[in-house]
């Protein structure tokens, strides 16, 4: 049982780092890379703060604003200099892991486990593994409410709308660099702050976790997807939260199996890559199956 | 009678290594509120290129482009958007797939005005929008249907009122019924006839349809090789058939 709280608690505060990646990858429609920098990122600025005396809330804060610089390179490299996307999310992430290293002075740096919002504000009084659910959903139903309230303002409609149809958008007078910047910004944002709850929740910052994240992010968007196909997208935002606890526990159960956990990135990317077959895959059972009756 | 558009020695020029091509080769043209202008030419004649110039997608090498006589040569595509509009050939072109007809259309409203920090106003713009398409069998009821939903008429028909939605000075149509089946392009094309003639808008439209060139417009141009080779008024074009138009391809 607790195994399975704790995995619902980790696909929660891991869904924050998804929701992020849904911003460039379902909204503006392209795969950022960056994300693989701008996780640890957002870690290591976190550990380093709070292991210099500053709160966790700060840290938090600061991860986020770091993260959006992270996105800002990017989306200069891409918008303004045409950097083809993934080469630019790919020299931005290059680039991030001296400057982590910088940051963290170190390649690795642990936390004492007080200096911990997980254990704070009360959290630590609840039991094991409820502190990451709850502050999960806190800090999930924030983010979702404000990208809900942004998406339906006028910028966040030409935000949509430049990922949708950049011609069209161009046409009508939105300038699709400036939104290119805002979706790259906030979403590595989004992505650095949930660097710097991973980091808390694990008790260390280490310049190589940013490895095999976008997998994970782009899991749980998939999977939302497949369960929840053809929703309207503030909808689409609380599927990737379900797919992320999906992916978790399809996860676990793989462990549970006996696979060894050095085969954890392999397993991540076979997941991945059945969930992006499956619509393939169910409309070709689904043909042959109808093919089937007419035979009959 | 002031000119609404004036285009004054425009080139554009592409460069190669070894020859430089003019596709727009010293053009003057000059539009006049009301004028429904018809361009016609082969491929590679310098149609949309000239569209193009028109709308700042693509700069000109030289020459100077006037809107009721302002200089927006140096203009982007997004301050030009204000006044002109555009319907392109391919119907995916001028919509938002994942967004309603609703959302598409409110976007068109706010077509070149600054995109703000405030919540959309769908709700009171619905019984407008709803207007807009009561007379369309094609669109009427799918105000909040998903556009990748609509078959490609559709699409063009809302890309098409997407356009008119937020009147523009200048309407540019780029072929706009060509990719679509005959029945179907023969309905936009009226539709697109009757509202340029009920709300008076200056309009400049790309064809490769003889009879349609024929038929609407009251100014009918031919562009070859990047030059004008015939600029033709109402009554002028009146006296031509089809097969005197055959003649300039």
């Amino acid at each position: 049982m607790n195994l399975i709280v704790s995995t619902i608690s980790q696909g929660f505060i891991w869904s924050i780092m998804a929701i992020g990646l849904f911003i460039t990858f379902r909204i503006l429609d392209f795969p950022d890379m960056t994300v693989e920098g701008s996780f640890p990122l957002g870690a290591v600025t976190a550990v380093s703060l709070i292991q210099s005396g500053h709160s966790t809330i700060y840290a938090l804060c600061i991860a986020f604003i770091f993260g959006c610089l992270a996105g800002f390179a990017t989306a200069f490299l891409y918008a303004k200099l045409n950097v083809p996307i993934l080469l630019a999310g790919i020299l931005t992430m290059t680039a991030l892991y001296s400057i982590n290293l910088r940051i963290l002075g170190k390649a690795n740096m642990s936390l004492t486990k007080s200096a911990n919002i997980f254990n704070q504000f009360g959290l630590d009084k609840l039991p094991t593994n409820f502190n990451g659910i709850i502050l999960g959903i806190i800090i999930i139903a924030l983010i979702i409410f404000l990208l809900i309230i942004f998406l339906n303002t006028e910028k966040g409609q030409a935000v949509i709308a430049t990922g949708d149809n950049e011609t069209m958008a161009a046409s009508l007078g939105i300038n699709t660099t400036v939104m290119k910047f805002i979706g790259l910004m906030v979403s590595n944002g989004i992505v650095a702050l949930t660097g710097g709850l991973i980091a808390q929740q694990n008790g260390f910052a280490d310049v190589n976790m940013g490895i095999g994240v976008i997998v994970i992010g782009l899991s749980a968007i998939i999977i939302g997807e497949v369960i929840y196909p053809d929703v309207p997208l503030s909808v689409r935002l609380i599927t990737v939260v379900i797919g992320s606890i999906v992916y978790r526990l399809i996860l676990m159960i793989v462990l549970q199996l006996g696979f060894n956990t050095n085969d954890l990135k392999l397993i991540s990317a076979i997941i991945l890559a059945l969930c992006l077959a499956l619509p393939t895959i169910r409309a070709q059972f689904l043909k042959t199956l109808r093919n089937g009756v007419k035979t009959k | 009678m002031k000119p609404l558009l004036e285009i004054k020695d425009a080139v554009k020029t592409i460069y190669n290594d070894d020859d430089n091509l003019n596709i727009l080769n010293n053009i003057n043209l000059t539009i006049n509120p009301k004028d429904f202008l018809v361009v016609l030419g082969t491929n590679g004649a310098g149609k949309s290129t000239l569209l193009d110039a028109i709308t700042g997608t693509n700069q000109l090498t030289s020459g100077q482009i006037l809107l009721n006589g302002d200089d927006i040569t140096s203009e982007n595509l997004a301050k030009r958007s204000r006044h002109i509009s555009r319907v392109y050939q391919d119907p995916k072109s001028g919509t938002a797939p994942r967004m309603t007809v609703a959302e598409n259309l409110l976007l068109a409203k706010r077509r070149g005005l600054p995109r703000r920090l405030r919540l959309r106003d769908l709700k009171s713009h619905m019984a407008e929008f709803q207007e807009l398409i009561s007379n369309l069998p094609t669109l009427d009821n799918r105000l909040n249907t998903f556009t990748d939903k609509l078959s490609g008429g559709q699409r063009q028909t809302l890309s098409f009122l997407m356009a008119i939605i937020q009147r523009p000075e200048l309407l540019l149509l780029d072929e706009h019924t060509a990719a679509l089946d005959p029945q179907t392009s023969k309905d936009l094309m009226e539709l697109t006839n009757r509202i340029i003639l009920e709300k008076e808008l200056t309009c400049m439209m790309i064809t490769h349809d003889l009879s349609d060139a024929m038929k609407y417009g009251n100014r009918l141009i031919v562009l070859k090789k990047g030059e004008i080779i015939l600029d033709l008024n109402q009554e002028e074009k009146s006296k031509l058939t089809e097969a005197d138009l055959l003649q300039y391809f």
